[in-house]
């Protein structure tokens, strides 16, 4: 296990390594330059040479990448250019608590609601529960979060005025945001218990449950729904980084001060450290799940050793 | 082993359908057969014959809604199991009434230890202490031939061969003390040698608890390790049925005589096998008459408009053959000089 995890360890900075070195060339690749409008002034061509001094942009590019890599290493990515007043770890602390709840509660939301669906659905498979939740979760898959939120802001706020209809300061203000976000994720994660769910009870071991006369709540839970969960757990790891990415766009509609906010900004503005910092954060965090849907791997199905030697 | 008068399951004019794509499958079609105390009865026949569904109709698991119990009884311990509620039924499955699959690699959760699997059933039934249900789990794995059982209870399905789970599956059908146990085809997934050890196991566990076994199968070695009575099946009917020593040496029934036949002999010179020619009839439109009278080299024209009735040969040994007919005398003689 430790032996597993170590070399996951070492394959997650090789990974970041190679983002790493993506981002920087891609971000160099863009034209322009963040000081070509700095907040609505032109610069001086001598103020404009200072500054890239300053954040050592008028060096060659391969020493700019060393540089960047060492300021990646140390997590010293300095203050942004457009607010020179904080620095990218100032953006990240405040911006990131606020994603990460939205985000988290929407993961959250999005799994318990679709497992409950999907098995429902299963259940009562071609029964009406079934039609209904398979309605539902094509809708769900159908639309995509922007015009959701869009409707559901129409709908509660402007017309029934129940809801807030932006900005992040309380229980009723984050409802339409999760629902936004966790609705399409869920619907994925319904289908898929569903269908594997169908699968999972004509297995004989369900049959040797019934034999021994076990009542149909503890088939279900206990010998089904761990067999059902595998498929789901696959694709939970590139459900987060949905669910991350449609952050950017949930936080935008619905005026939440998340980090998706400085990530959009950083890239239309050129300001590298910003870019820098929030696509290695991202980056790492989107890595990590995905070593936590391994680990899970392991624990769902024994038969899945995370290494040669097991335990 | 003699029959004792008191019957620990009669079944009577079993029958059973299927809802398919394209009509009714008529999967068994008026069984009746009855087990005693601490007897083995086989019931053997080909892929199809209706056996295991028999079986699944004893333990209240036919799948529904597809499948169901269209008439007849089953009685187990004087009770009525066709007229039990579910809830009711769950009491008896796996308590006083269990079953052993056929495929022991799948017939095991691959996420459950062996432990969870094996107690659970007499934890929820039973509602002792789990410390106890441990213990017993322990004493069972030791019947069964497994020993070193509290490391065995730890580890899951896919660290045992396939003898090994079937025996882990034997001790879970054990583990309640039923009456009776219901094997489907035990031994068919196993190798012979293993198929030997677990014959040779179920022997053991019947003369330690005195346990009555159906034990279904399509091979006749089987049936002459186990039974003490067969009932041989063909199309959904039982065609005949009689002690072991009836079936092997006195096979009344065409059927079972070609069953016989067809066995592979290795002490005889011989280079040919002997198949039984055609097909089971189909069982979306079973036929008029006697089922088997299509591959029958014996058949008359009564075989296939009027269905036989059970007929005794002699004693306990009855056949659902027009050839036992009193009025069939004079063929019967040609027939056996055949």
């Amino acid at each position: 296990m430790l032996r597993f995890v170590l070399r996951r360890f070492l394959a997650m900075i090789l990974t970041l390594w190679v983002i790493a070195t993506l981002t920087f060339l891609l971000m160099h690749a863009i034209p322009g330059s963040p000081f070509n409008n700095l907040n609505g002034k032109v610069l001086s061509d001598a103020a404009v040479k200072n500054l890239e001094s300053h954040y050592h942009i008028d060096q060659p590019l391969p020493i700019q990448y060393l540089i960047y890599l060492k300021s990646i290493a140390t997590f010293t990515y300095g203050p942004s250019i457009k607010q020179p007043s904080q620095t990218v770890n100032d953006l990240l602390g405040r911006g990131f608590p606020v994603s990460f709840e939205l985000g988290l509660w929407s993961l959250i939301v999005a799994v318990l609601s679709g497992i409950i669906l999907g098995l429902f659905a299963a259940l009562k498979h071609n029964g009406l529960i079934d039609y209904v939740a398979m309605t539902l979760a094509v809708f769900g898959i159908s639309i995509p979060n922007f015009v959701l939120a869009t409707l559901l802001i129409q709908e509660f706020a402007v017309n029934l005025h129940v809801l807030p209809a932006g900005t992040w300061q309380g229980v009723s203000y984050m409802i339409m945001p999760i629902i936004a976000l966790a609705t399409g994720p869920m619907a994925i994660i319904a289908r898929l218990i569903r269908s594997s769910m169908l699968e999972v009870l004509t297995q004989d071991y369900i049959r040797t449950a019934q034999a021994k006369g076990l009542s149909p709540f503890i088939i279900v839970m206990k010998h089904a729904l761990k067999n059902a969960l595998l498929p789901v757990v696959t694709v939970l790891g590139t459900l987060a980084a949905s669910i991350l990415t449609g952050t950017f766009v949930i936080e935008k509609i619905f005026a939440i001060p998340g980090m998706g906010k400085y990530f959009v900004d950083s890239i239309n503005s050129r300001d590298y450290p910003v870019i820098m910092g929030t696509t290695m954060f991202y980056s790492a965090l989107l890595i990590f799940m995905l070593f936590l849907v391994d680990l899970a791997y392991g624990w769902l199905d024994p038969r899945i050793k995370l290494n040669k030697e097991g335990k | 082993m003699s029959r004792s008068p008191d019957k620990l399951l009669e079944v009577e004019n079993l029958h059973v359908s299927f809802r398919a794509q394209g009509g009714e499958v008529h999967a068994v079609r008026g069984v009746a057969f009855d087990v005693a105390q601490g007897e083995t009865l086989a019931i053997v026949g080909e892929s199809g014959c209706g056996k295991s569904v028999t079986s699944l109709a004893v333990m209240g698991l036919i799948p529904r809604p597809h499948g169901k119990i269209v008439a007849g009884s089953i009685r187990f311990k004087g009770t009525e199991l066709t007229a039990l509620s579910a809830k009711k039924m769950r009491r008896i499955q796996g308590t006083d009434l269990s079953m052993i699959f056929q495929d022991p690699m799948t017939a095991l959760n691959p996420t459950l230890t062996i432990g969870s699997q094996l107690t659970e059933g007499i934890v929820y039934q039973k509602k002792i202490s789990r410390a106890a249900a441990y213990q017993r789990a322990i004493d069972m794995l030791e019947m069964v031939g497994l020993s070193n059982g509290a490391q065995r209870m730890k580890q899951y399905p896919h660290q045992f061969s396939g003898g090994m789970r079937q025996r882990i599956v034997i001790a879970m059908a054990l583990i309640c003390r039923p009456s009776l146990i219901i094997a489907d085809e035990p031994t068919t997934a196993l190798d012979v040698t293993i198929q030997a050890q677990i014959l040779e196991l179920f022997d053991q566990i019947q003369k330690e608890t005195g346990v009555s076994m159906i034990m279904i199968t399509h091979d006749l070695g089987v049936v002459a390790k186990t039974a003490d009575r067969v009932a041989v099946m063909y199309a959904g009917k039982i065609v005949e049925m009689g002690s072991k020593r009836d079936i092997f040496y006195h096979a009344s029934h065409p059927y079972t005589q070609a069953l016989l036949n067809a066995i592979v002999r290795l002490d005889l010179p011989s280079d040919t096998l002997k198949p039984i020619e055609g097909a089971p009839p189909d069982l979306f439109a079973p036929p008029e008459g006697c089922s088997f009278c299509e591959r029958c080299p014996f058949a008359m024209e009564v075989c296939r408009h009027v269905q036989p009735p059970a007929t005794t040969v002699d004693g306990h040994h009855t056949a659902a053959c027009w050839l036992l007919d009193k009025r069939a005398d004079g063929i019967r003689q040609k027939v056996e000089n055949y």
